[in-house]
């Protein structure tokens, strides 16, 4: 698509929700449109704007426009990574996709994992970005552009996340309307399509406040959609049931096993195209076929919420540990450890000595930048024992952890506790796993767009002003989203305790319930021929791990992100370097 | 005869550490530490214990002083020895 005049073109995956309000903007300036589409109001706000346009778009993106007469080439990306954009040099020039794959089918591009990129992925659960797992592919940081003119390439953030703290808990009856308002608008403009828009329910709160949203703005019929799990400890269905009847939805959900996990996971990978360290994109994966076996393109889902509104289990955690911190001595105050993390079942069966060894505030971590992620980090960094001699090597002299803390911005410094955990969570988490292996990836895998409302850059400016106790009031999560929508949701899902989305993980590779042998697939990838021919890993902890799992042995959780995380690179190994196809 | 040290050695490095032996595991390292088990991983600690060498792991066993390292699990195991053999249970 171009201009009037044929000189700014443009490619784009994505939507821009507000582009009806923009598109009238651009008329009374005299811009003339030949569609109805989001796509030209772009090409005429960057002729408008140049590269200030990107200011002026609410929605999720990833475009290019080729601006002839400057012979300049611009690409951006939306602020909170909801879509991907890569890009790389090579002998044949610059090229960029929102796949990865797209760029291998190019001959040209190289095709090797960057071991560095696995260390950072193997402490994180994601790789730093530009970073990639692939050498060489570069991927654009949400809430950046990049500019190629005269063969230089700039890369610069238009939109950071920055927090304030200026609404406490004096605003807080002014900040749950305030909240109220724009969540309804920002999933009143997610409602525009010309295709029926469905909703994910998972039977959580953020979901089901997203579908109270949807019914309170009018809309009579509407198709829902989650996943059901034959493993009673991931299942949540009854509280799907009661949201659907609650709200008068028209309700489908699938019900997923672990031999479904299994069975699909190279699929999946194909997807994330990185490796993961849980096997949670696989149900979604599911779903979104269900949804697209439905007839439905377009879902709303509740993600971001626990981002942006303070949900996540691990800003619990962090909070009761600094409470203990301040007087280790307290018998009374651990005691609250026993709050974290109900639904994990081996976790509470710990005894307390043992929950209060594992939490523990070593002497240096209060002082840390990432105290909060501190102990999730330093488990999964004990998955490189994995690591072959030679790859142990590369990374003799590299901290995952230092590379990070440089590139945090000088504000950080200045945010308090709460701020500075969400921060990790929204600016890295979010977009390298949450969004790009669980949400976009796994709902595009079946050409199925998710829609974010909590992810309304306008919800997340608001958000960062509240302060921490409008977040997270004592231990309550999302207090203010509570407060905000509570009588618009069925009690029970308002009262229950939070249980974040997770499914079976190393268990689903086994061949049959009660076989003592792995997927074929899984042995032959995880077998000492693969493993030494890959040589990422070695083989002879690799096959002892192997053998763990096939007797089901695989029972912590840092064994089953080891197995998961070993599975999936081995996937990525084999289908984007060993046997990529010729034509993808 | 293997003694329970080794044993309990041989357990930790083989099935813990999946066979890395150039791991430092001295006789008195914290496995929590050390990120040898993660906050689940006595679980496993305990069903090692109780189906190697037999003994009855009670709740108020269940303590870091008794199950953290090397020598506090060969310790806790022979105690329980001397213990059954005295009372002949």
């Amino acid at each position: 698509m171009c201009n009037e005049d044929k000189t700014v073109w443009i490619t784009f995956n994505g939507e821009i929700f507000n582009y009806v309000e923009l598109r009238d903007d651009l008329i009374k300036k005299g811009h003339r449109f030949h569609t109805q589409s989001d796509t030209e109001v772009i090409v005429h706000l960057y002729e408008e704007k140049g590269e200030d346009c990107v200011q002026d778009l609410n929605g999720q993106w990833a475009f290019a426009i080729w601006d002839s007469k400057r012979q300049k080439l611009f690409l951006s990306r939306d602020r909170l990574g909801v879509r991907p954009l890569f890009y790389t040099k090579t002998v044949d020039g610059f090229l960029f996709g929102s796949e990865i794959k797209s760029l291998f089918a190019v001959p040209s591009v190289r095709r090797a994992i960057d071991v560095e990129a696995l260390d950072e992925l193997l402490t994180f659960w994601m790789t730093l970005p530009p970073r990639t797992i692939f050498s060489g592919i570069s991927e654009l940081p949400p809430g950046h552009f990049l500019v190629l003119e005269q063969s230089e390439v700039r890369v610069q953030p238009y939109w950071q996340l920055d927090y304030n703290s200026s609404l406490g808990a004096e605003n807080e009856e002014e900040a749950c309307e305030m909240l109220l308002d724009l969540l309804l608008d920002a999933t009143r403009i997610r409602l525009r399509s010309d295709v029926p828009v469905g909703a994910y329910l998972s039977g959580g709160l953020d979901s089901t406040v997203i579908t109270a949203l949807v019914k309170k703005l009018g809309t009579t019929h509407l198709r829902t959609f989650s996943v059901a799990f034959e493993d009673k400890e991931f299942d949540e269905s009854s509280f799907q049931t009661e949201a659907s009847e609650f709200f008068k939805t028209e309700h489908r959900g699938v019900l997923c096993s672990s031999q479904d996990i299994g069975r699909v996971f190279p699929e999946v990978i194909w997807h994330t195209e990185k490796p993961v360290l849980r096997t949670a994109p696989a149900p979604l994966f599911l779903l979104s076929k269900l949804v697209r076996e439905q007839g439905y393109k377009v879902v709303l889902t509740g993600e971001g919420s626990d981002e942006v509104l303070g949900g996540y289990d691990i800003f619990k955690e962090a909070k009761i540990r600094r409470f203990w911190a301040k007087y280790p001595e307290s018998k009374f105050r651990p005691i609250l450890l026993r709050r974290l993390y109900p639904y994990m079942k081996n976790l509470q069966s710990q005894p307390d000595a043992y929950l209060r060894a594992f939490f523990r505030v070593a002497k240096d971590d209060l002082a840390s930048p990432f105290f909060s992620h501190l102990p999730r980090w330093a488990m999964t960094s004990k998955l490189k024992i994995f690591f072959s001699k030679e790859t142990r090597n590369q990374l003799k002299h590299r901290s995952a952890m230092s590379h990070l803390e440089a590139e945090l911005p000088p504000r950080f410094w200045q945010w308090d506790n709460f701020s500075q955990s969400q921060y990790l969570e929204a600016a890295y988490l979010l977009p390298g796993y949450i969004l790009s292996s669980q949400g976009d990836r796994m709902a595009m895998a079946h050409s199925v767009e998710g829609r974010f409302p909590f992810l309304d850059y306008r919800v997340v400016e608001f958000a960062s002003r509240l302060s921490p106790q409008l977040k997270m009031k004592v231990l309550d999560e999302k207090y203010l989203l509570k407060i905000a929508t509570g009588n618009l949701i069925p009690h029970t899902i308002r009262r229950r305790p939070k249980q974040p989305y997770r499914a079976p993980d190393s268990r689903s590779f086994l061949a049959g319930k009660s076989a003592n042998v792995l997927m074929e697939y899984v042995e032959e990838l995880l077998g000492h021929r693969s493993i030494a021919e890959a040589g990422l890993f070695d083989p002879v902890p690799v096959g002892k791990l192997a053998a763990k799992a096939r007797e089901g042995q695989v029972i912590g959780v840092k064994d089953s992100m080891a197995f998961v995380g070993i599975l999936s690179t081995q996937l990525v190994v084999d289908r984007f370097i060993k046997n990529f196809p010729r034509s993808v | 005869m293997a003694s329970i040290e080794a044993e309990v050695r041989q357990y930790v490095v083989e099935t813990l550490l999946f066979g890395r032996k150039e791991v430092e595991l001295g006789g008195d390292t914290s496995f929590l530490e050390s990120g040898i088990i993660d906050s689940t991983g006595v679980l496993e600690l305990i069903q090692f214990l109780e189906e190697k060498f037999q003994v009855r792991v009670e709740d108020e066993d269940l303590i870091p002083a008794n199950l953290d390292s090397v020598n506090a699990l060969t310790r806790f195991v022979e105690n329980r020895y001397v213990t059954s053999e005295r009372t002949g249970s």
